[in-house]
């Protein structure tokens, strides 16, 4: 069977193992559609949390960043797991016993404020949608290089699917869905893991592979030998400064703990206790992937060496003419993958052969060794916009990967079904908390109290739908910074919500001017430093140079930055403004042991 | 939400905060500490075939966060049967 028509066989059977599931938990209550019920058994929420966070980018992206940043790539790796570790302490038990279904109804009651609560609706909507537009973007991008449509259609199925089972099942067909979404996408990422890492290291498990031994070398040594010999930078030291290392992985890592469709989710578990457990198993799952992807992006880089310079795996001189592969005989992967302008090869000397090495490096006894050997500048990159980059597309990485390691078709079909199921679970978990925050929050809590839950419910379906449709609209169109703006959404959350909900649980004396005060300052500061430093990209002005940044903080940092002056600017306001009432305080009071819990409670 | 008798909240409350604080220490030691700060003298010792300072930025890290929180919430499990608010 040729693999195109594998490829729509096994899409197609998780699509409908998805609407299958949705059909079976339709949502029948506002209880059901916004928290799933509140029955959710914790290793279920913990697998559904795990592809809820598990987007596009962790799946098709991660790999390939870390593959291309080596070191550096690890700021991904701790700031996307630590999170969960301040989810567990700081957040989910005590959000879970205040038992109410939306992040900004806990803002709202707790800062006694309808305006706080509006400002945290801002927050989140802000924080959702350029997330969400980044899913659909994949879903488009996965069908279109897969099944080969147009990115156009697979968008259009993406938005019919979700629209399915997020508006006909909330929050209880989002869980079951994602269930299923987690194990779709575990085995598609762990097979090709397995394989990659058993050909390379001798040993099936890739978390032990990357410690292994090429020979009696170690692999992590070999490849930084290998890279280095090529111009690049070592593997397993890379580029960037330790403070904006720092600052990047705590920006993910509070960012993570402070996304409203991460939060949400212990909102769905029966008890306190659950909800902590929960927040292991979630990353219990989600470590799976994660301690795999650094193999991944690893083998995959060392892969890519061997393939176009074949002294890699003899240990010969790389610089001589017959190492270099000849471009006829480049492996059919590579023909394949060209078509899409992941991958490309330029012939700039003419040779017929593919040099690939850093031409930018700044070892000028390498370029000089380069240039003797007859090199033009490095030929093997991608095609952005119609050019040749010197650069190979990250997503190449895991989108090739079964490929390069010479795997049977129906893993590659499974890559696809993956992608999808990745993107799908998060854009599903997203498109709820959204619809959410507009019927529970604006509607229901601040403009039109008197709804039946009825017409919640529906109003929440509404929402969800209009939700979709500017999600599926922004994938389609991309203000042509959606990726960019994808990981700034962590240093808004990091910056925003977070240290607000912290605040609500661990200080007494918080109070409502205090926290709008805090909430507005974050949030203002970190876009406006995001948007200064990258209107390059976003406003498409002249672009300010990286070494303005403040303390030397790259934009996907300064959250940090913007979390300190949200708890600053929140202590001061509160010393200016009224004290925080009683009956405030002993609704914190309450929070903070577990007895009581039950349900979450509907007004 | 009724307050179960004899229970102490500042007791309780100081309780669960030295273990959040033991947590979050443990927390920064292994992901700021091994895999950033002290990364470089970490590098020269060797796991197998890691530099330990790598191993950790990269994979160390997450295995210690994954047992840190079940551990935190063993240890939260106690601190509320101590205290006679856990859940029925």
């Amino acid at each position: 069977m040729d693999l195109q028509t594998l490829t729509y066989i096994v899409v197609g059977l998780s699509f409908a193992l998805y609407i299958g599931i949705a059909i079976w938990a339709r949502a029948g209550t506002t209880k059901e559609f916004y928290i799933a019920g509140g029955g959710v058994h914790p290793i279920v929420n913990g697998m559904a949390t795990g592809a809820d966070w598990m987007s596009a980018a962790s799946f098709i992206s991660m790999a390939g960043l870390i593959a291309f940043l080596g070191y550096g790539g690890s700021v991904y790796l701790m700031g996307w797991t630590g999170g969960y570790v301040l989810l567990a302490v700081l957040l989910a038990p005590y959000l879970r016993k205040f038992g109410k279904f939306t992040v900004p109804e806990f803002i709202g009651d707790r800062y006694y404020s309808q305006t706080a609560r509006i400002v945290a609706v801002i927050c989140l909507i802000f924080i959702s949608f350029t997330y969400v537009a980044g899913q659909m973007r994949g879903v488009g991008i996965v069908f279109s290089r897969f099944l080969e449509v147009e990115i156009t259609t697979g968008l259009m199925i993406g938005m019919g699917l979700v629209f399915f089972y997020a508006v006909l099942g909330g929050m209880k067909g989002i869980t079951y869905t994602q269930v299923a979404q987690y194990v779709v996408l575990i085995f598609a990422y762990t097979i090709p893991a397995v394989f990659i890492s058993l050909q390379i290291a001798g040993t099936p498990l890739p978390q032990l592979g990357l410690g292994g031994y090429v020979g009696d070398v170690a692999f992590l040594s070999k490849l930084n030998q290998v890279v280095t010999d090529l111009g690049f930078a070592a593997y397993t030291t890379g580029s960037k400064s330790m403070i904006d290392v720092f600052c990047i992985t705590l920006a993910l890592m509070a960012g993570t703990a402070g996304l409203p469709h991460v939060i949400v989710r212990f909102f769905t578990v029966p008890k306190v206790h659950d909800a902590r457990m929960s927040a292991g198993w979630a990353l219990v799952f989600i470590a799976i992937l994660y301690t795999a992807a650094p193999a991944v992006g690893a083998m995959a880089r060392y892969n890519l060496h061997a393939t176009v310079n074949t002294a890699v795996t003899t240990g010969g001189d790389m610089f001589a003419p017959e190492a270099s592969i000849q471009g006829e005989t480049r492996p059919d992967w590579m023909k394949r993958w060209e078509k899409t302008g992941l991958i490309a090869w330029d012939d700039k000397n003419g040779d017929g052969r593919i040099q690939y090495y850093n031409d930018a490096s700044k070892d000028d006894a390498f370029l000089a060794k380069a240039e003797a050997a007859g090199w033009k500048g490095n030929e093997l990159g991608s095609v952005a916009k119609g050019t040749f980059t010197g650069k190979v597309d990250n997503d190449i990485m895991v989108l090739a990967n079964p490929e390069i390691a010479g795997l049977p078709n129906w893993v590659i079909a499974l890559i696809a079904a993956g992608g999808i199921a990745a993107a799908l679970s998060t854009a599903a978990g997203l498109l709820l908390v959204i619809s959410s925050a507009i019927s529970h929050d604006l509607m229901k809590g601040v403009f039109a109290r008197n709804i039946s839950e009825k017409t919640e419910l529906m109003a929440g379906r509404i929402a969800a739908a209009v939700a979709v449709l500017i999600a599926g609209y922004l994938g389609y169109n991309p203000p042509g910074f959606v990726a960019q703006v994808v990981a700034f959404a962590f240093g808004l959350a990091c910056a925003s919500l977070f240290p607000t909900i912290v605040m609500g649980i661990f200080s007494k004396s918080m109070n409502r001017g205090g926290a709008i005060a805090g909430m507005l300052t974050g949030l203002i500061f970190t876009l406006v430093y995001i948007v200064y430093f990258k209107r390059d990209v976003l406003l498409g002005m002249d672009k300010v140079p990286d070494s303005e940044w403040f303390l030397g903080i790259s934009p996907e940092g300064i959250g940090v930055v913007g979390m300190i002056l949200n708890f600053a600017v929140s202590y001061l306001v509160m010393k200016l403004t009224p004290a925080c009432p009683e009956h405030i305080k002993h609704l914190v009071e309450g929070i903070r042991y577990p007895r009581g819990a039950g349900s979450a409670q509907a007004h | 939400m009724s307050k179960p008798q004899n229970f102490d909240p500042k007791a309780y409350w100081s309780a669960t905060l030295r273990l959040l604080f033991i947590t979050l220490v443990i927390w920064f030691v292994v992901s700021f500490g091994a895999g950033i700060l002290f990364r470089d003298a970490l590098d020269s010792i060797h796991l197998g075939g890691y530099p330990l300072g790598f191993w950790f930025a990269q994979q160390g890290s997450i295995f210690v966060f994954v047992g840190l929180i079940f551990w935190y919430a063993r240890r939260m499990d106690k601190i509320d049967r101590d205290h006679d608010v856990h859940e029925e």
